[in-house]
């Protein structure tokens, strides 16, 4: 028998991670990205990657990383695949070391730890405040290298447009576009793996990258595959708001020190220097003594947008607070923090060495995603999902630098699991299922070009990344989670009178984003009428109305299936596996 | 009074075949704008500044963050990464060119994919064995990571090759990103089994000593990497190996 052939689509972290374990194991892949893999989203994470590797003495364990992130995720991971997680986690460490990521060191030139948001211990690894990019390499590199022995085929710029399924259901490849030619073309496999990232664009400005649409799983999600958690994002507290995106202020600079603090008095118009100690509120450090700067995200940005919005103590009148860094050496800054304080001086001409950093919450993580089982399958057969796109190792909130190792432990299991699907899978059921599904994004592609009507794709992607910013991110109450359902639906009927100002053949990009647009539409109501649905404060999901967790009705796993129909999504409830941690009160402001 | 305004002048180009033409742009002035907003400015209203229907602009970008590499384009002539060219310390009209050394896709957007194949002949990575586990790396000393790590930040915008008078077709120069990264991987205590393998592969027509030292590279490179301190050190190994192999005949 022929070697199994698998499908992968996306080049982050998990997606190569998936790719090195296929090609090892003697499979033959063919790897799918919008964009040259080298340059996936993966490379802007910062601050660094946690393992319990115990390294300084403080007696860490994998036990307590797991406990952690259960913790942190408010208890509504499923635990076992959690824990299997982290207790690889060290294990994936050494093996990132050995391929030569510049890992910082200590002077014994062992690797070095720094603390992240979340937990009491130093757990994680670092390269400098560009971990996500170092890893990301060495990947890429591993990948390289079994492309040179012809195990991996890359189809760069290609994007991924739909799943073909069989006449049972079953995954026998996929259809994607040329984004230079314009072709569209099916491409056969024994399996696939999802591994698309997340949805940021949805939200319009985030810190995503511009790739990050989440396209690929509405896709897939449209074509049958549950939708999980969806109503879980994580606003990071501390981004650099911009014209084109927010870019993201790594949670490693409050780990090296960094302080949070606004002037006591609202519009305090001194400059910083001038403001004394007792005249700064140290706000997470007063309400949160024990962990104080490094609570976790969900809980730092509920804190910022009560001191901005409640309190009105925002920097001059504006939605920003101060992210201080001035109290530590240069030195010690540039060498633990280069890269992220380049690119605050870069992007906003100010030296954060000098003068502290402006910042403010901004979308950031998706931690609902593609439901997938513990062997990381979606409810359709061969069709595998790994990394942010899917929905299980975050639970309600996602920790710092825990998702740099859910990637890759992800698509670790992924691949070798993708593989022993191919090996066992039968003879595709029926023929034609290939032409079938090329017919199918013909007729899509055809309308689509051919539409007369007036609405820019641009404008109408701008509409739904300021609703859903407004209605469904940090605060969130019912009627105007139904508001932002009734402008979605709004739009995915505007959408029908979409109007290409480019009508051309070639690398036609309007095209290729009026396509992703559909998708981010049909995806959003899955965030929207989840949070409706939800009627507790649970991690990142707070809803005033509800300012309890609610275990006894929702301690779930929130599951959406496409109906096609107006009235959106349809929701069930899943029980989450808590066979290892018992559901206990959630508090930073106290050790737990 | 009427609102601040921009100028961009931005050359179009349909395909490789069609002719370049330049469109002018006038937009609305906004703070903290940069080259990537305005053209998605552009893009939500494809206009001239002529009141003519047009196209959006096309044109590779990704992050935003000048760290994935995509956006390399020519800006008032200087090759540069789109997203960190904020519009107020730019001189107007804005002149948006694609790079000129690589092959022209459409508009702003051009194939670099000649910077992956030559990481892919100079063996740009570390052999591992397999990633079963293995236990832990080879100890690196702190001195030893901070000279290694700015060679890792290479982010392959191409800056480098586009601003080299030597990387052009007669030369078929591999140019400084990958030479650094042959650096990167020698020093690797495991990724220096490859030394030799690399050094040779940098030693004939298009290696190293295509190298004119006009030192346009290092001044270009958005992440100031050491690119003129690795050619100096990658052309005086492939010396010593050039040697060393006429010894061993």
């Amino acid at each position: 028998m022929a070697a199994p052939r698998i499908i992968v689509v996306g080049g982050g972290l998990a997606g190569l991670a998936a790719v090195i374990k296929i090609a090892e194991a003697g499979g033959t892949v063919d790897l799918f990205s919008i964009v040259p893999v080298k340059r996936s989203h993966s490379v802007c994470a910062q601050g660094g990657i946690n393992a319990a590797k115990n390294l300084k003495g403080e007696g860490d364990t994998t036990a307590q990383h797991f406990d952690d992130t259960i913790y942190g995720g408010d208890f509504l991971a499923n635990q076992t695949v959690v824990k299997a997680m982290c207790e690889a986690a060290p294990g994936i460490i050494d093996l990132l070391d050995r391929m030569g990521v510049p890992f910082n060191r200590t002077p014994e030139g062992l690797l070095d730890f720094r603390r992240f948001g979340g937990t009491l211990y130093h757990r994680t690894a670092f390269a400098g405040a560009t971990t996500g990019q170092q890893l990301l390499y060495a990947l890429d590199e591993q990948v390289r290298r079994y492309e040179a022995e012809g195990k991996v085929k890359k189809y760069e710029g290609w994007e991924f447009l739909s799943a073909v399924l069989d006449s049972k259901g079953q995954a026998r490849g996929i259809t994607a576009l040329n984004l230079r030619s314009m072709e569209l073309k099916s491409f056969p496999s024994d399996a696939i793996i999802i591994a698309t990232g997340g949805i940021g664009a949805i939200f319009g400005k985030s810190t995503n990258s511009v790739v990050c649409t989440g396209s690929a799983q509405s896709a897939i999600f449209q074509q049958g595959a549950y939708y999980a958690n969806g109503e879980f994002i994580q606003v990071h507290p501390t981004s650099i708001p911009g014209e084109d995106k927010l870019r993201l202020m790594s949670e490693s600079a409050r780990g090296e020190g960094g302080r949070v603090w606004v002037p006591r008095k609202a519009g305090d118009a001194r400059p910083v220097k001038q403001i004394p100690a007792a005249e700064r509120f140290y706000f997470l450090e007063e309400w949160y003594p024990k962990y104080g700067n490094l609570v976790p995200r969900d809980v730092a940005t509920r804190a910022i947008h009560k001191v901005v919005y409640e309190l009105g103590l925002g920097l001059e009148g504006q939605p920003m607070v101060y992210l201080d860094l001035t109290h530590i050496d240069r030195e010690t800054l540039h060498h633990k923090l280069g890269g992220i304080l380049e690119i605050y001086e870069k992007f906003v001409g100010v030296d954060p060495c000098v003068e502290p950093m402006k910042i403010f919450p901004g979308m950031h993580y998706t931690m609902g995603g593609l439901w997938v089982d513990f062997n990381q399958m979606t409810n359709i057969p061969g069709i595998f999902a790994a990394g942010e796109c899917e929905y299980q190792y975050h639970g309600a909130n996602r920790l710092g630098a825990n998702s740099l190792v859910s990637c890759i432990f992800g698509g670790f299991q992924a691949g070798p699991n993708a593989m022993q699907f191919a090996k066992n899978a039968t003879a595709s059921e029926g023929n034609g299922c290939h032409e079938k599904e090329i017919a199918r994004q013909t007729e899509i592609n055809q309308k689509l070009m051919s539409n007369q009507g007036g609405e820019n794709p641009f404008r109408l992607w701008r509409e739904l990344g300021q609703t859903m910013t407004e209605h469904a991110t940090v605060i969130r109450y019912n009627k105007n989670l139904q508001r932002a359902d009734e402008k979605i639906v709004e739009l995915i009927d505007r959408y029908k009178n979409v109007n290409l100002s480019d009508r051309s053949q070639w690398a036609n990009t309007s095209f290729a984003f009026a396509r992703q647009l559909k998708n981010m539409l049909e995806l959003s109501r899955t965030v929207v009428l989840g949070a409706m649905l939800r009627d507790e404060s649970r991690g990142a999901h707070y809803k005033p109305d509800f300012p309890d967790r609610n275990d006894e009705k929702f301690l779930k796993t929130t599951k959406a299936s496409y109906t096609g129909d107006v009235s959106g999504p349809r929701f069930e409830f899943e029980e989450v596996d808590t066979q290892y941690i018992k559901p206990r009160p959630r508090r930073y402001d106290a050790a737990k | 009074m009427a609102n601040k305004t921009v100028q961009f002048e931005i050359k179009r180009q349909a395909s490789p075949e069609s002719p370049a033409v330049w469109e002018r742009f006038e937009l609305e002035w906004r703070p903290g704008m940069n080259v990537i907003s305005s053209m998605m400015e552009i893009a939500a209203n494809p206009v001239t500044a002529d009141g003519k229907p047009t196209t959006p602009i096309t044109y590779d970008s990704n992050c935003l963050e000048e760290i994935c590499g995509s956006c390399a384009m020519r800006i008032n002539g200087k090759a540069r990464m789109a997203c960190s060219a904020l519009v107020d310390n730019l001189e107007q009209p804005i002149k948006l060119e694609p790079l000129s050394k690589f092959p022209l896709v459409r508009d702003l957007q051009v194939d670099r994919a000649v910077l992956f194949d030559n990481l892919m002949a100079v063996k740009a990575w570390v052999p591992v064995d397999g990633t079963y586990d293995l236990g832990s790396g080879p100890r690196v000393f702190p001195q030893q990571q901070e000279a290694n790590y700015p060679l890792s930040n290479c982010i392959s915008c191409a800056c480098c090759m586009e601003v080299c008078p030597q990387f052009n077709e007669d030369t078929g120069f591999v140019g400084a990103a990958t030479i650094a990264q042959v650096k990167l991987f020698n020093n690797h205590p495991t990724g220096k089994v490859f030394k030799e393998d690399r050094l040779r592969a940098l030693a004939g027509d298009g290696g190293v000593q295509e190298c004119g030292f006009a030192q346009n590279c290092v001044e270009a490179c958005p992440k100031q990497l050491p690119l003129t301190e690795a050619i100096s050190d990658i052309s005086r190994d492939v010396m010593v190996q050039k040697v060393s192999d006429w010894l061993r005949g």
